[in-house]
């Protein structure tokens, strides 16, 4: 086992695809000779070359509809949006041609497209640039979003959405890139729709996503230490498909469940959570569902008021504290 | 505010129908007997099935929109007519000629208009949403220009592959002005595709006519230029004329890997969809003029006759089955199924569709 960071497993996970498929091609603005507006994809042009490894314009609807295009005649695009933000410019491709075109032609065509970049607030940009569009594109039969929140996770995750033949949506956050950890050497993936039980505990579910849990484990610590209790936290990593079995199983056993995420809480992807509970374990519940989301309203630039916009460890711990009550 | 520069009309539109000064072009010259009358036969057989799909609209038998294609039938029909095994194509909503052009038979596409299983797309798609990818049809797209990217990335494959192939990108004259077609554009010419874009201009995006919604330098496909695009424009009530130019266009793609814009001027009969009453943007003496001077299928038996490869009861003979081709497709559509309550969640995901022992993806993927 190697210890690498998230940005080093997903180049890892490109890497070992790129070789193991010549159909995987990278693409996507800066990918190539400026080695990655993050440097994840750092180094593969020299490795792989041109015809691999893509420079696009700034022209989202235009090269992502592209790759989408191509994928249909099966080549298998890797395509990177420097921020998930800019999505919105390449709507249309996205959602109705990506995520329809198989529906629309009865089956007879079908879309093995990935598309991966950074979706977060947290990094003092604004709100045009600060967007979790993963509930939005959920939301959309057709599509597969993913949210990892480990360099394993991570590195798994990308692997399987490239092997997978219908479009994956896989939403990173810079401000994991740097974080480490154990990441196997040998050839692995991460099923789409598994969710990972990150922390076991016996009195509080948390069920996260991506940066959340990260904070989640963070609060569940305090929690543990100052308050003597014991959380249990459920990262869902894929968010469709929806692992509903490991969430309801948690649920069931601590009888409790807090619901943390970076999205905004109208219509997030805890209000399907919190449903799911509701309708198939509303007689294990010994308390209601709470959820801790960011403050609804535009992403603020102010870097101090934007760490309070988001979820962050003290918010989780009186919420969870709420819930325990 | 000042006028639009004067139409870039090419040279033919400008003077009365007769014989097409491209019959002799090379590639209509190399048409067989057999092959010519087989070109009339499927323009014949667009005009019929679409004629026949205005009787079951107007029964209320076909939802949503019709968009109908009778008097364009000389653009599909011209440039599919030219294709090879690695060409490929992707249009708009008007997509009932391609479809027909390309070798899909009536009666799949007239049960998908009236929402059948039995249609081509199984009645999830209609009539904006054919496709037919075994035949390099890959549809069939709704919204304004959006099939131009896909229309380049199946181009961008097809050179990604090694193969001597192309697509042809096909649109309305209302496409021009999406950002998604300039962004295709300048793709297509950066990284030298072979894509041919194909802007069929009938006149009028909906009810806007190009006067009213484009600023242009004479006509739209001069916009080629700014991305350092070759261009041209071509007669779409000549099929003979269609095929010599997109002949060019083709061996240019072929050849050099290079896009092409083909302006082909065209006009449409019928309202934008069946749904327009037609009455508020255009003159019926101006679709009258067309009709009766310019109409393609016409333009193209009377050529036929007068080389003596048709004869007055074999183009009988060749409409006569046409309209009973159609009539047949409009009876297995109505006596088709419709698809199932269970058919509405097949077909959203490759793998839910293909579950197997190498399948890795799990969880709920279809919510209550």
């Amino acid at each position: 086992m190697a210890v690498i960071s998230y940005r080093e497993a997903l180049r890892a996970a490109m890497r070992e695809e790129l070789k193991r498929d010549d159909k995987v091609v990278i693409m996507g603005e800066e990918v190539a000779q400026f080695n990655g507006a993050y440097k994840v994809t750092e180094g593969l042009l020299k490795e792989f070359g041109p015809k691999r490894i893509v420079d696009t314009p700034i022209s989202e609807a235009g090269f992502i509809g592209l790759g989408i295009g191509a994928s249909m005649l099966g080549i298998r695009p890797v395509m990177e949006l420097m921020f998930w933000s800019f999505s919105y410019v390449a709507f249309d491709q996205i959602v109705n041609n990506a995520g329809n075109i198989r529906y629309m032609s009865g089956g007879l065509i079908n879309c093995p497209i990935v598309i991966r970049g950074p979706g977060n607030g947290g990094t003092n940009v604004g709100a045009t640039h600060s967007h979790t569009p993963e509930a939005i594109l959920a939301s959309h039969p057709g599509i597969k979003v993913v949210c990892p929140a480990t360099p394993y996770d991570a590195k798994g995750l990308l692997k399987a959405a490239i092997r997978d033949n219908d479009p994956v949506y896989v939403m990173e956050n810079t401000i994991l890139y740097n974080d480490k950890g154990e990441v196997p050497d040998e050839d692995y993936i991460v099923p789409l729709g598994v969710a990972d039980v990150k922390r076991v505990g016996t009195d509080l579910t948390i069920v996260a996503h991506g940066r959340a849990v990260i904070t989640s484990l963070k609060a569940a610590e305090i929690l543990e230490q100052e308050h003597g209790v014991s959380v249990e936290v459920v990262d869902l990593r894929s968010i469709r498909p929806l692992d509903e079995e490991t969430i309801l199983a948690s649920v069931r056993k601590t009888h409790r469940a807090l619901l943390v995420e970076e999205n905004k809480p109208f219509c997030g992807v805890d209000a399907q959570v919190a449903y799911l509970i509701q309708s198939k374990a509303f007689d294990e519940l010994d308390a209601p569902i709470h959820r801790v989301s960011s403050i609804d309203a535009p992403q603020i630039y102010c870097k101090r008021m934007e760490d309070q916009q988001l979820p962050d460890v003290n918010r989780v711990v009186r919420e969870a504290l709420k819930v325990l009550a | 505010m000042a006028k639009p520069a004067v139409l870039t009309h090419p040279e033919s539109l400008k003077r009365p129908a007769g014989p097409s000064e491209y019959a002799k072009d090379p590639v209509n010259a190399a048409l067989s007997k057999a092959e010519k009358i087989a070109l009339y036969t499927k323009m014949a057989r667009i005009r019929h099935f679409e004629q026949r799909c205005i009787r079951i609209y107007q029964q209320g038998k076909i939802g949503g929109f019709l968009h109908l294609y009778v008097g364009q039938e000389a653009v599909a029909a011209g440039t599919i007519s030219l294709l090879g095994k690695n060409d490929h194509l992707i249009t708009g909503y008007r997509d009932h000629g391609h479809g027909l052009m390309v070798g899909m038979g009536m009666n799949e596409c007239m049960a998908e208009l009236t929402g059948r299983v039995t249609g081509c797309s199984q009645g999830k798609g209609g009539s904006m949403h054919y496709f037919a990818p075994d035949k390099n049809y890959w549809g069939g797209h709704g919204i304004v220009g959006g099939q131009a990217p896909l229309g380049t990335g199946l181009a961008y494959a097809v050179k990604y592959m090694g193969l001597k192939g192309s697509c042809l990108v096909y649109m309305g004259d209302g496409a021009v002005n999406q950002g998604a077609v300039h962004e295709a554009y300048n793709l297509a010419s950066l990284w030298d595709l072979p894509v041919i874009f194909v802007v069929e201009n009938n006149g009028y995006s909906m009810g806007t006519s190009q006067e009213r919604s484009t600023a242009h330098p004479g006509c739209l496909a001069k916009r080629a230029e700014g991305y350092n695009m070759a261009w041209d424009v071509i007669n779409g009530h000549d099929v003979y004329e269609v095929r010599a130019k997109t002949a060019i266009a083709l061996k240019r793609a072929h050849e050099e890997s290079k896009p092409t814009v083909l302006e082909i001027f065209t006009y449409r009969y019928f309202g934008h969809s069946m749904a327009d009453p037609d009455k508020t943007y255009r003159d019926k003496e101006e679709i009258k003029e067309y009709r009766e001077k310019k109409d393609p299928v016409l333009a193209f038996e009377q050529e036929l006759l007068r080389e003596k490869v048709l004869t007055p009861e074999l183009s009988q003979k060749i409409n006569e089955e046409a309209m009973a081709e159609a009539d047949k497709a409009a009876i297995f559509a109505d006596e088709s199924p419709d698809p199932t309550v269970a058919d509405i969640t097949k077909h959203i995901y490759w793998e839910e569709d293909n579950r197997g022992p190498k399948t890795t993806s799990r969880g709920t993927i279809i919510f209550e």
